[in-house]
């Protein structure tokens, strides 16, 4: 009998993201609550060494759909290939990492299976076969218990949000490879290039992130001769600012993020951008520099485990969510923070 | 080239959220377009202003969705559509997701529907590929930039984890907007006196051409997050090295390194 509980891999470049094993870990233990087995499918090319390391984090039974055409992430021939792979099998639950494709593979995924799709839940409860689960809605302002009353109850898991995936090297499963489902020449949308992105730590990956806003303009710096156009004079300012949150986000081996008031203003680019239009993020440590604790910030951030703000103005709002809090100024406190984590961090 | 974009109306997000008798409450905060939806709004028109053709705004929803159709409006839509059925209220995504799709349908098609990333309320976030699957369309989600649009193609970049992938896809397809597209326009004087004046045109679910979608996705109880009890600490000391030390201490107590 097929089993009831299914967790969806998303990988890039044949290497599964972070919240994929999280994914498969936690599908484990539903099914080990179940009494189930646990199905594990991953879609896309050369895909031998994520098979064993699926089975080491949980799964019995790996479905491979391993194919050239699968290389680069597509909606179409990846959502194709997951109903596929589903056919007459009646599962109770099919969970996915809420990455960029993993939403997207499950949106598909309920149209094609006839079911909802739970989005982004950071914790999970089972009654029976029965998952309710929970989502924060509006930004994290309310957490909402959702359910979805059709099968499989499709959910996506947030990042880091459930337990931290062990491997175990002596779990066996089987690995069994299923063909394509659609043909070239029936895909409309062609991969035509890629561009990676600048270094560094993924901002929804970091269990650390330092994050600079538009105090870090306030830099009483001069810029050099050469540049006379007001804004950039401004731009220069904040990005020695950048520079020195970025120092301390590699001593911590965290990511790099900002206020939308930096992002706007060009300091950094967007992909930097936390908050309710940028990324929502919940790392170990939130360092925020400049930054007032705008509602749509910390909408962005409020559920980080330490909080510190360092801030010239004692009034700013993200004083009041800061576990730790440093009245002054960012290029005076920074450089030498950055030194004193390096000493204590024996880098 | 006929765009449609599908906008949805959201409490503005500085709104301070609760829960009164169980109701989702955002208190006197205004209730305003969807800001991820400006964007795709923003994408339609560029569109059509390089190709030629009209962009027509499309929302389902109660009364007050009416404010974000007159925001599109007056950004320079030519028409807007609402679906505006009581038997829709508590809908789930992929009901929502059916009804439009059978609205798009019923409007005659298009060449592009263009949707915002996610609605900044219940952050789902899965509607525009819904809509994709239902339409049997290629769904280019998150596009940062439009390279190039003719009647037949369009190649775009879409921004993933890893970077940015570059994507070519035949007409009629299904676009969704994030923001390094660049900034939404503000309405012009014109365009608001043109929304006030315009007429929208409203349809139920039966007049979109099918049967009303069973909602699958429940959310019995909404609640305010626990209080988080932060006891804040302010650092001092007589010149930053001796701050930054006592901090870098403090946080090596957390055991979050
Ligand atoms: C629809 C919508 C969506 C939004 N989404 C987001 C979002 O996703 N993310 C986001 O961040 N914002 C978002 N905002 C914007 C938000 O409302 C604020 O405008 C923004 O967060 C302010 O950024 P900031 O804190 O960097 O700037 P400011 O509010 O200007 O604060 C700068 C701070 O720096 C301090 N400062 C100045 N100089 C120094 C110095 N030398 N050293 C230390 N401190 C210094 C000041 O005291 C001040 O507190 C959104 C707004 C809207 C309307
Ligand atoms: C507390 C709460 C929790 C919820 N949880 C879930 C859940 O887990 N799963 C689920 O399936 N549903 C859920 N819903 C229902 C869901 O929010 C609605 O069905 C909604 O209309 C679609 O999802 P969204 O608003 O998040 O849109 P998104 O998918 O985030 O929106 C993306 C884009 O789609 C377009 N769009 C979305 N809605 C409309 C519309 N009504 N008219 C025109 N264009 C639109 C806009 O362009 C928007 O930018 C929840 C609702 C609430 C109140």
């Amino acid at each position: 009998m097929a089993n009831r509980v299914w967790a969806y891999v998303d990988q890039f470049k044949s290497q599964a993201l972070l919240a994929s094993w999280e994914v498969v870990f936690t599908g484990r233990k539903l099914a080990d609550q179940l009494g189930s087995g646990l199905t594990v499918l991953v879609i896309g090319s050369h895909l031998d060494a994520l098979a064993k390391a699926a089975i080491e984090y949980g799964a019995d039974e790996v479905l491979l759909v391993d194919d050239p055409s699968l290389e680069d992430y597509r909606a179409s021939p990846y959502a194709a290939a997951l109903a596929g792979a589903v056919g007459e099998n009646k599962l109770d639950i099919f969970l996915f990492p809420t990455t960029t494709r993993g939403r997207e593979v499950a949106g598909m995924a309920a149209i094609d299976l006839n079911t909802g799709v739970l989005v982004d839940v950071t914790e999970i409860k089972l009654d029976g076969d029965k998952v309710t689960a929970i989502r924060p809605v509006y930004a994290g302002k309310l957490l909402s218990e959702v359910v979805c009353n059709a099968k499989p109850q499709l959910v996506t898991l947030r990042g880091r949000a459930f337990e931290k995936p062990v491997p175990d090297a002596g779990r066996t499963g089987t690995v069994t490879k299923l063909p394509t489902v659609m043909a070239e020449d029936e895909i409309k949308l062609k991969v035509t290039g890629y561009q990676a992105a600048e270094g560094g730590v993924s901002l929804t990956d970091a269990s650390v992130i330092v994050s600079g806003g538009r105090g870090t303009s306030n830099n009483s710096a001069e810029p050099p001769a050469e540049i006379t156009d007001e804004s950039e004079k401004e731009i220069w300012k904040a990005q020695q600012g950048f520079i020195l949150i970025n120092d301390l986000a590699s001593v911590l081996d965290g990511a790099v993020g900002a206020s939308r008031a930096a992002v706007d203003a060009g300091y950094v680019p967007y992909v930097h951008q936390v908050g309710q239009t940028g990324k929502v993020v919940s790392p170990d440590l939130y360092i925020a520099c400049g930054i007032s604790g705008a509602i749509q910030h910390l909408a962005g951030m409020r559920s980080s485990k330490v909080i510190v703000a360092i801030n010239k103005d004692p009034e700013a709002p993200i004083f009041k969510y800061a576990r730790f809090g440093v009245v002054g100024d960012l290029y005076k406190i920074l450089p030498p923070l950055t030194a004193a984590m390096k000493e204590r961090l024996e880098k | 080239m006929k765009i449609i974009v599908c906008v949805k109306q959201v409490p503005d997000s500085a709104a301070a959220m609760s829960v009164e008798d169980g109701k989702i409450s955002w208190g006197d905060a205004p209730l305003v377009i969807n800001p991820w939806d400006e964007y795709a709004v923003e994408a339609a028109l560029r569109l059509t202003e390089a190709q030629g053709g009209d962009v027509i705004a499309l929302s389902l929803g109660d009364e007050n969705a009416k404010e974000a159709i007159k925001h599109a409006l007056a950004m320079g839509c030519s028409e807007a559509i609402l679906v505006n059925d009581p038997a829709m209220a508590g809908a789930d995504t992929q009901a929502v997701a059916r009804v439009l799709a059978a609205a798009i349908q019923k409007i005659g098609g298009a060449d592009i529907v263009v949707f915002g990333k996610q609605a900044i309320d219940s952050d789902v976030g899965a509607t525009p590929s819904m809509v994709a699957r239902l339409l049997g369309w290629p769904a280019v989600t998150l596009v940062s930039e439009i390279v190039e649009c003719t009647q037949s193609e369009i190649k775009a970049s879409r921004a993933m984890e890893e970077g940015r992938q570059q994507v070519a896809a035949e007409l009629p397809v299904v676009l969704s907007i994030v923001k390094d597209y660049g900034e939404p326009r503000y309405p012009s004087f014109m365009g608001i006196r043109k929304a006030a004046r315009a007429s929208v045109p409203e349809w139920t679910v039966a007049d979109t051409g099918i049967d009303l979608p069973s909602a699958v996705v429940t959310w019995p109880n909404v609640m305010a997050p626990p209080e988080r009890e932060v006891t804040n600490e302010i650092i001092e000391g007589s010149n930053p090295e001796e701050i930054a030390a006592k901090l870098a201490d403090k946080i090596m107590e957390e055991k979050v390194l």
